[in-house]
């Protein structure tokens, strides 16, 4: 029977059905961070367990680390006290912790991708929502709670229900200036942020055949914002040319084997898919929200809606938003003033992203209004930005220049808004006070789109601004 | 690993109206910095309770109402569509179940949110579009009255209303016989973890 690969790799990781009916899923890979973690650990020592497979968690530090400052102790004490701990709990249970100091830190999403730990037809699982960047190599990757960190340490298992698969194809070429990032924002803003609820997405069509992985991971990425618990695109040679030579892939002699086998875990012509919806790339516009969900977005060149146009529900959460925003219904988002730009994040922190964007920043300055900083997402990624000489373009049109880390994306580290800052931001929530403070206002959008707000201290449309 | 029964959750309730509640507003990610749970409870909603001039302003968390529910330790928070979405953190349910609140009712749950508090033993249960609101006004209109959440019969009712309730076959089995945290019955299957992992070549490096 053809399958899907979310079958297929469900099938291949069911250690037994649970007596309550949930499957018994082994998860191949694990990733670990500072927040989610040290909980998990106490739980597990409180019960007197192990590590079961200590090998396969990969543990990194991103949300709490300072991005402007190196040296320990850090200026804040709790940061301090939570490295810390993720460095005794790794080092007691052995495992693998991409530090600091090791020139491989990173956010998580990053690391094990930079690391050929994300590999096609695996399960992986880490106490973040946005695993599900993995599934753009053909990986089952998901979210979960610290409480199942614990059952994954202890056992490498989990309880799960398996999901549904809705299909999303989106075929055609991009216009000039529109990226993955408007691709998955107009998704989400098509379908709802809570239409994913009990599906796996599977990104498919010519626009994705098309997409590198990390176009590939910044649309995976932002599944959950669209309530998805998982989402992947199916491995293709793109996907295999990705990890090959990345230090935790295949080794030669056993290579041919893994391709093999991690072809044969892309979805069957001819499956059956619970629902498919379809797409046309060229209809989609550059894409920012103008919200407190990520699905309240529209194109640059629309208007925000006017409330009558709303159904109740959205109203309400519409309402809301216009109060939180300072924005006014039934007007252009274009030309609304900002004043600060973030640049980097699991979504858009990798060094595709840094090159596109420098790309047109050379002669560019940053307004005098704005303060912009840019976050390259891993330690791999500004030491590559840096040997290109992307850092110079960056901080001579005005940018900060920061060390490797979550930052400005959920502002745990000294990175935050003040007061009712405006952000444009090519994270992927804009929730209230996601960025540090409690009237911050955040508008998701590409990298590109961030700069040109950087440029001009304004929303606006970076295909006007670059000439792209 | 014994764990209570939980068929039912009797308790007086709080409404916290609004669709789409996000992890970042149950509990705002400074609140993240720490490393155990202990003590999240009094940050739960905290900056929808407090301003940036650090007074305290109109939210239901503020009221008399969940005053009552934090000091019984037991309350049903009746809450709208999507709630708990965003991030993975347990964190969220955590501050909630630490502030007293043992059972939600709304209109639907994000995913994570719904599977980190079952495993608390904290039942999420949902109800039609039509019967939240009414059991909403309800609960507004009646605070001294108790909320029964009956995990079992799939109900929840208040005074002389019934609404019929669901929450997954899974999380109601797990809730009603014992077994939400599902560590012992993971522990069991070590054998035919160790058959799994044994079938799969990346496991072993390969
Ligand atoms: S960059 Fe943002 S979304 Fe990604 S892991 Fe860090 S905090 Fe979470």
């Amino acid at each position: 029977m053809a399958k899907t690969l979310f079958q297929k790799v469900w099938e291949a990781h069911t250690v037994r059905k649970l007596p309550n009916g949930q499957t018994q899923l082994f998860i191949g890979t694990h990733l670990i961070h500072e927040v989610t973690s040290p909980q998990a650990f106490g739980m597990l020592r409180d019960l007197g367990l192990k590590v079961k497979y200590p090998q396969r968690t990969f543990a990194t530090v991103d949300h709490i680390v300072p991005t402007n400052e190196l040296k320990e102790p850090y200026s804040d004490p709790i940061a301090q006290e939570m490295i810390e701990a993720l460095r005794k709990n790794t080092k007691d249970y052995g495992i693998r912790f991409f530090d600091t100091h090791t020139g491989t830190q990173g956010i998580v999403h990053m690391v094990g991708p930079e690391q050929g730990i994300t590999q096609p037809g695996t399960t992986i699982a880490c106490g973040d929502s946005h695993t599900a960047t993995h599934g753009a190599f053909g990986a089952i990757a998901f979210g979960i709670g610290t409480t199942q960190v614990r059952d994954v340490l202890a056992t490498q298992t989990l309880a799960l229900s398996p999901l549904k698969v809705r299909r999303i194809e989106v075929n055609g070429k991009l216009a000039p200036g529109v990226y993955a990032k408007d691709v998955i924002l107009h998704i989400i803003r098509v379908l709802g942020v809570n239409g994913g609820i009990g599906f796996a997405y599977e990104y498919a069509g010519s626009t994705f055949d098309a997409f590198s992985l990390e176009e590939r991971m910044t649309v995976c990425n932002m599944s959950i914002e669209g309530g998805a618990r998982c989402g992947y695109v199916n491995p293709d040679q793109k996907t295999f040319d990705y990890i090959k030579g990345k230090p935790f892939a295949p080794k030669a002699a056993d290579w041919d084997a893994a391709v093999a086998r991690w072809q044969s875990f892309a979805s069957d012509p001819g499956c059956a898919y619970d629902e498919v919806v379809k797409f046309e790339a060229s209809e989609i516009r550059p894409t920012v929200t103008w919200g407190i969900t990520p699905g309240q977005a529209i194109f640059i060149d629309e208007k925000m809606p006017a409330l009558e146009t709303l159904n109740a529900a959205d109203r309400q959460t519409a309402e809301d938003a216009y109060k939180h925003m300072k924005l006014a219904p039934n007007t252009p988002i274009k030309g609304t003033k900002v004043d600060v730009c973030f640049l980097g994040s699991c979504t858009n922190g990798r060094i595709s992203d840094l090159r596109e964007v420098a790309k047109y920043l050379k002669g560019r300055k940053v307004s005098a209004s704005v303060k912009a900083i840019v976050v390259p997402g891993s330690q791999l990624t500004a030491i590559q930005a840096v040997h290109e000489g992307l850092d110079k373009i960056y901080i001579e049109a005005g940018f900060e220049w920061r060390g490797a880390g979550c930052s400005m994306c959920l502002a745990m580290n000294p990175d935050k808004l003040v007061g009712d800052q405006l952000c444009a931001s090519s994270s992927n929530r804009n929730f209230k006070g996601r960025q540090g403070s409690q009237t911050g206002r955040t508008i998701l959008m590409s990298p590109l789109m961030v700069a040109a707000a950087a440029i001009t201290g304004q929303i606006t449309d970076a295909r006007e601004v670059f000439k792209v | 690993m014994s764990l209570a029964q939980i068929t039912q959750v009797k308790a007086l309730a709080l409404a916290v109206p609004g669709d789409d509640i996000d992890t970042d507003r149950i509990i705002p990610a400074r609140f993240l910095r720490c490393v155990t749970f202990d003590g999240l409870g009094e940050h739960a909603f905290r900056d929808e309770r407090t301003g940036p001039d650090g007074k305290e302003r109109a939210h239901p968390m503020n009221s008399a109402q969940a005053g009552k529910i934090a000091a019984a330790k037991k309350g049903v928070m009746v809450v709208g569509f999507n709630f708990g979405c965003g991030s993975s953190r347990e964190h969220a349910p955590q501050s909630l179940w630490r502030f007293g609140f043992t059972a939600f009712v709304g209109g639907s749950f994000a995913e994570i949110f719904f599977g980190n508090s079952t495993t608390l033993g904290v039942p999420c249960l949902t109800l039609s579009k039509e019967d939240l609101a009414e059991c909403d006004a309800f609960v507004r209109a009646n605070p001294e009255v108790e909320v029964t959440v009956d995990v079992a019969q799939l109900t929840v009712s208040a005074g002389a209303k019934t609404w019929k309730a669901d929450i997954t076959a899974s999380a109601r089995d797990g809730l009603t016989k014992g077994k939400w945290d599902p560590i012992a019955d993971l522990l069991e299957g070590a054998d035919s973890v160790a058959k799994t992992a044994g079938g799969l070549a990346y496991v072993a490096g390969k």
